[in-house]
Parts: structure tokens; sequence; C-alpha cells
């Protein structure tokens, strides 16, 4: 008589639908990169820190200016004469109900309008900067690095050179050879497309090294060969097959190139080839507070911060972005 | 090696060559494009009521009236054989290399160069010691004790590092240290080592200080995510394998691999503010090759420019060429050829 070899019972069969319950009742599913990402990045409570001050500080910058007051109004009456400074507030900051971060020494103009608006001007050259050097970057990258041969030699070094280029010193001739009309504009909104070019423009080659080292490895991938054997163009391998995976460095570099391009921003404007005053910018109010900042600190503080907490928001978020999308790279 | 030390040579030169060329259509091709005529060009170098003939004497002096690529050549030939300037009866004569003379000072170029260098090399090579040797050794510790504090608090202080504009810093260290606490001079107090060593010493602390900074923060980040992936290699678990002790794994194998990019990115760094440390100078008001470049970019002294980059650009290029054979002896995996 031969042993049953059917079991029959419940505790042994296999249950597939329990499996994919889970633990706690929960269904097992399968996680697209974007949404594993997302888990990393919940637990990160510092980049979602930052994440909301950055959203915070764009809100600020669209909205904002509606609510403050005109930023070029002065307040001649708050200001001591004698010293040029504001008469009242802690630190001789002129800090009052009225002017919740105090006046500018001088003129008394509101500085909580002018940070407002200021945060306007640097969130508007950074992004578009970094929208310049991300669409160079890229093209560049990835045509080095899936061509190769010559046209990678060629871009190659064309990225040494730039990284080579005193560019701060480029940029400030720049700004101030085209400064007043050219190309049929004038006035900021030519400041504004100068700063956009130069930023942008100088800045291509940081996003264009790591876009050409992905692609390099993408390259070799069997889904560009099968791509490829099946009669797909140049073009469509690398748009529609190589660059929607290059979405995740682009988003994590892109992030990480804002608070470089509000600094440099901030830096030109610091050494005069800004917008254009009156028009408010954080690197020209700490211009005005090198001569002064023995006499009121308050002035150099607020815009300092202002840059500060910005430039670290971005690199706390962008840095978090990087570790979730990137588990290599911690 | 010496193949490569003179291919790299050759290319060194293509380098100064591109960027005096980018430089001199900033100034000189750019406005036209913009749309403004010689005329406007020349009377931008006269001052402040240009003459008729002031105008047409400066567009002959300055050869504006000359298509820009000879211009460029005339500039090539005076840097290689000098120059003769014909000023009225007397002939002055402007030795190679000539960089000719600013518009607005008449002074040789590169006298004035080499008058302004020794104040930026000084702020320049005292920062770089002090970062270098901050930003390994807190990036080392951080990477060797990976989620401790210390390794939080150095993290968190480091990327505040790299978020703070220099120019804050740098005020806000004056006003702390010279206005406040009167330990150290303010601004504007630089001596050459050679007139008054301590008042150089003293009038530099804060801007090396503020400058190493930055610079600290930015290489404690790059040492310690290099550290924490070399210490993941197999050879690291080799090293360990074969008995050695963990200071020798950490500095003879872990270190000197994950030194290689740093040393790529310090050689760009200190090439670049030997050239002029333009936001820090402009800060403590120290007379360097950045503050020159910055009066002589807004009078429109195009020579002073032209040298300024083109002096930055001999220190990058320069620098880079000692880093990649210093690369040899710091990575032995790394062969020239």
């Amino acid at each position: 008589m031969a042993a049953p070899i059917e079991v029959t019972g419940s505790d042994t069969e296999a249950q597939p639908e329990a499996v994919l319950a889970g633990v706690d009742g929960k269904k097992i599913q399968g996680r697209s990169l974007g949404q594993i990402a997302w888990m990393r990045l919940k637990r990160d409570k510092v980049a979602l820190t930052g994440a909301l001050v950055v959203i915070v500080l764009i809100l600020i910058a669209i909205f904002g200016p509606f609510f403050t007051q005109n930023p070029l109004t002065y307040h001649q009456n708050l200001i001591d004469p004698t010293y040029n400074r504001p008469k009242t507030g802690f630190w001789h900051s002129g800090i009052s109900g009225d002017h919740w971060l105090g006046v500018e020494p001088g003129t008394g103009r509101d500085m909580l309008a002018r940070i407002v608006h200021g945060a306007r001007i640097s969130l508007l050259v950074s992004f578009l900067a970094t929208l310049v050097s991300v669409v160079i970057g890229t093209v560049m990258g990835i045509i080095a690095g899936y061509f190769g041969g010559w046209v990678d030699y060629t871009i190659s070094r064309a990225m040494d050179a730039f990284l080579a280029f005193p560019l701060l010193l480029f940029a400030i001739a720049l700004v101030g050879v085209v400064s007043d009309g050219a190309f049929g504009f004038s006035g900021n909104g030519l400041r504004i497309g100068v700063l956009v070019m130069v930023i942008g423009f100088f800045n291509w080659p940081y996003i264009g090294r790591i876009i050409r080292g992905q692609t390099l490895s993408l390259r070799e991938r069997e889904f560009v060969d099968a791509a490829r054997s099946m009669g797909a163009r140049n073009s469509y391998v690398l748009f529609k097959e190589v660059l929607p995976n290059l979405v995740a460095p682009i988003l994590v570099y892109s992030t990480l190139l804002i608070p470089t391009n509000i600094l440099f921003e901030a830096a030109l404007s610091f050494l005069g080839v800004g917008v254009i005053p009156p028009t408010p910018s954080w690197g020209g109010m700490l211009t005005l507070a090198v001569p002064i900042y023995s006499s009121d600190p308050m002035y150099m503080i607020i815009p300092g911060m202002a840059i500060f907490i910005t430039v670290l928001a971005f690199n706390l978020f962008g840095d978090g972005l990087r570790d979730a999308l990137d588990p290599r790279a911690k | 090696m010496f193949a490569y030390i003179i291919r790299r040579l050759i290319g060194a030169v293509l380098m100064l060559l591109l960027v005096s060329l980018v430089t001199f259509g900033i100034f000189f091709w750019l406005p036209k494009l913009a749309g403004q005529t010689t005329d406007q060009i020349a009377a931008s170098y006269v001052g402040k009521a240009p003459t008729a003939e002031a105008i047409q004497d400066t567009k002959e002096r300055l050869g504006l009236d000359k298509p820009v690529v000879v211009q460029y050549g005339s500039y090539l030939k005076a840097i290689v054989v000098g120059k003769d300037y014909k000023a009225g009866p007397v002939t002055d004569h402007c030795p190679a290399p000539c960089l000719g003379y600013s518009f607005r000072s008449s002074q040789p170029v590169l006298e004035t160069l080499l008058d302004r260098a020794p104040a930026t090399a000084s702020l320049a090579l005292g920062a770089a010691v002090f970062w270098l040797i901050g930003g390994i050794v807190t990036g080392v510790v951080s990477a060797l004790r990976r989620g401790s504090l210390w390794d939080r608090a150095a993290m968190i202080i480091a990327l505040s590092g790299v978020s703070l504009p220099i120019y804050f810093t740098g005020l806000v260290s004056l006003a702390l240290f010279s206005y406040t606490l009167k330990i150290f001079p303010g601004g504007g107090s630089y001596k050459p080592i050679t007139e008054d060593p301590v008042m150089w010493f003293q009038s530099l602390v804060l801007p090396w200080v503020t400058l190493a900074f930055l610079y600290a923060a930015m290489y404690a980040r790059l040492t310690r995510a290099g550290m924490l992936e070399t210490m993941n290699e197999d050879y690291i678990r080799t090293a360990r394998a074969k008995g050695l002790s963990e200071t020798t794994v950490v500095t003879k194998h872990a270190l000197r691999a994950s030194l290689t990019p740093i040393l790529t990115i310090f050689g760009l760094d200190l090439g670049l503010l030997l050239g002029g440390a333009v936001l820090t100078e402009s800060t403590f008001g120290i007379p360097g090759l950045g503050q020159l470049a910055i009066s002589s970019i807004n009078s429109g002294d195009l020579p002073m420019v032209l040298g300024v980059t083109l002096i930055t650009s001999v220190s990058i290029v320069g620098i880079n060429l000692i880093v990649d054979l210093l690369y040899a002896i710091v990575d032995p995996r790394v062969r020239l050829g």
C-alpha cells in the first residue's frame, strides 16, 4: 500500500495569497524606483524640513511681494540724522510692529519688503540659470557619453577648459560690458537675462560630467542594444531610451546646483554687477552693510541669514534627494 | 613621463590662448555685437568728457579701428617678442613678456600684477594649509566614526559652511573678533611681509580662517564620502587580513586612494584663488589681484583685466599640471602615459 502522496490540510498547502498578504495583513507589492525613493525620503526628517522651507521660500518669492510694503518707500522720520541709522529697536535695527525686520540705515526703507523682493530676484535668477545649465549639460553630456570617440574627446576637453576659467572674473566682465542696453533690452530685464545666461552657461560642465558618466554605462545596457537592433535611430535611443534613465541624477544635481547659483548671484550682486539698485537684492544689501557693519550689525545679519537659510534648505533637500534616489552615494 | 609633460604643456598653452581669446572677445567683440560703435567703445576708455580728437587718438593708439583678429594678434606678439610704444619723440620698449600698459594708470601691466601677487599668494597659501588639514582630518574622523555624534555635528557644521557666503562670514568675523573683541585688526590693515611681518600675520588670520572654513567644509564632505567608499573596497579587507594595524590601513591604504579626487579639486581651487580671491579680498580690503581685477573691470581697463585673467589661468593650468604629476606618487594605481 502506497503511502498517501497527496497531503491535505491547510497548514501545509502553499498559500501564495497569504504570503502576499504580508505580516500585518498589508499586501506586498512591487514598488517602482520612485516609490522606493519617496519612502526613503519620507524617513529623512532633515531633508523633509529642507523641502518644506524650500516650498515656503518659493511661495514667499511668488506671492510675498503682493503683501509687503513698498520696498522703495523712504521712512526718513525713523532715521537718526546724526548717525544715519535707525533711531529705535535693539542694535539700532529699527525693528518695530510696523517694520518686522527693521529699516535700512540712511533711507529707512522696510527691510522685510526688501528681503521678500530680494527672494524673488534670487530664486528667479538661480532657477532659470539652473535650467540653462541643466539643458546644456544634459545635451552635451548625453552626446559625449553616447557617441564617444572624437565627439566625447572634444566635449570633455571643453568641459575641462570651462573648469579652468576664472568664472567670477568673466561673469563680472560680461555683465559690466553689456550693462546698459544691448540686444534690444535694457534695465533690469537685460541684467536678469545676462545674469541667467552667464551663471547658467558657466555651470553646465558640472552637470555635463555627471550625465556623461551615467550615459557611458547606460550605453552598454541590453535595452539600448535591443532598441538599436530593432532599428531605432540614434535620436530615438538618446531621448526615449537613455534620457528617461537619467531623470534621477538630473533631478538631484539640479537641486544641488540651485544653491550654488543662489550664492553666485548673491556674489555678483555683492560685487555690484547684479540687478540695478534700487531693486533690492540680498548680495547688494550686504555690499551696503560692509562700511557700517560695526554701527548697524542687523543690517548685515538679515540679508546674510536670508542667503544662508535659503542655500542651506536647498542643500539639505538636495542631499536627502540624492541619498533617496541613489542609495550607493551616501 | 617626459612625453606626458610635453603633451600637457602644449595643452596648457592652448588653454591660455583660449582664455585670452575669450577675454578679448568679451571686451572687443561683444560690445560690437551688442550694438556699440567703435567710437563709443573708444569713448569709454577716454574718460568723463570725451572730445572728438581724444576719441580718434585713443582709437589709433589702441588700434580699435583694426579688426579684432588683428588686435588680438598684436597682443599675442607683444607677449612673445615684446613691443615698442611710440610716445612722441621717445620710443618706449616693453620687453617680452609684454602685457601692455594700463589704460588708466599707464603703468606696465606685468609690474602691477607682480606688485599685487604677494598679497593674494599670502592669503591663498595660508588658507590652503588650514583648510587641507582641517577638512581632511574632519572628513577622515567622520568617516571612521560614521553615525556618531562627532560625525553628525561635523557634517552639520560642514553643510552650514558650504551654505554661507564668504563675504558674510567675513563680515561677521570682523564684527566679532575685530570690532567687538578687538583681538585682530580690522579690514584694510594688510601690510607686506617684508615691511611688517607681525602686522602681515595679524591682518591675515581672520581672512585665512574665513576662507579656510568655506573650503574645509567642502573638503570634509568630499573626504568623508571618499573614505566611506574606499573603506568598503576589497583591498582594505586584504590589508586588514594581512594583519596591518588599523592606522596603517587608514592612512596608507584608504586615505591615499581617497586623496586623488581631492587633489584634483585642490588644484583647481588653489589655482583659482592664486589668481585673486575676489570676494575675500574685497571683504577684508586686501590689495591683491582680486581687488585689482574688480577695479580694472569697473574702470574698463582692458589690458589689466586681460593680465589678471591670464595670470589666473596660468596658475590654474600650472597647478593642475603639478597635481597630475603628484597623482602618480599619491595613488599607485595611476600610470601617466
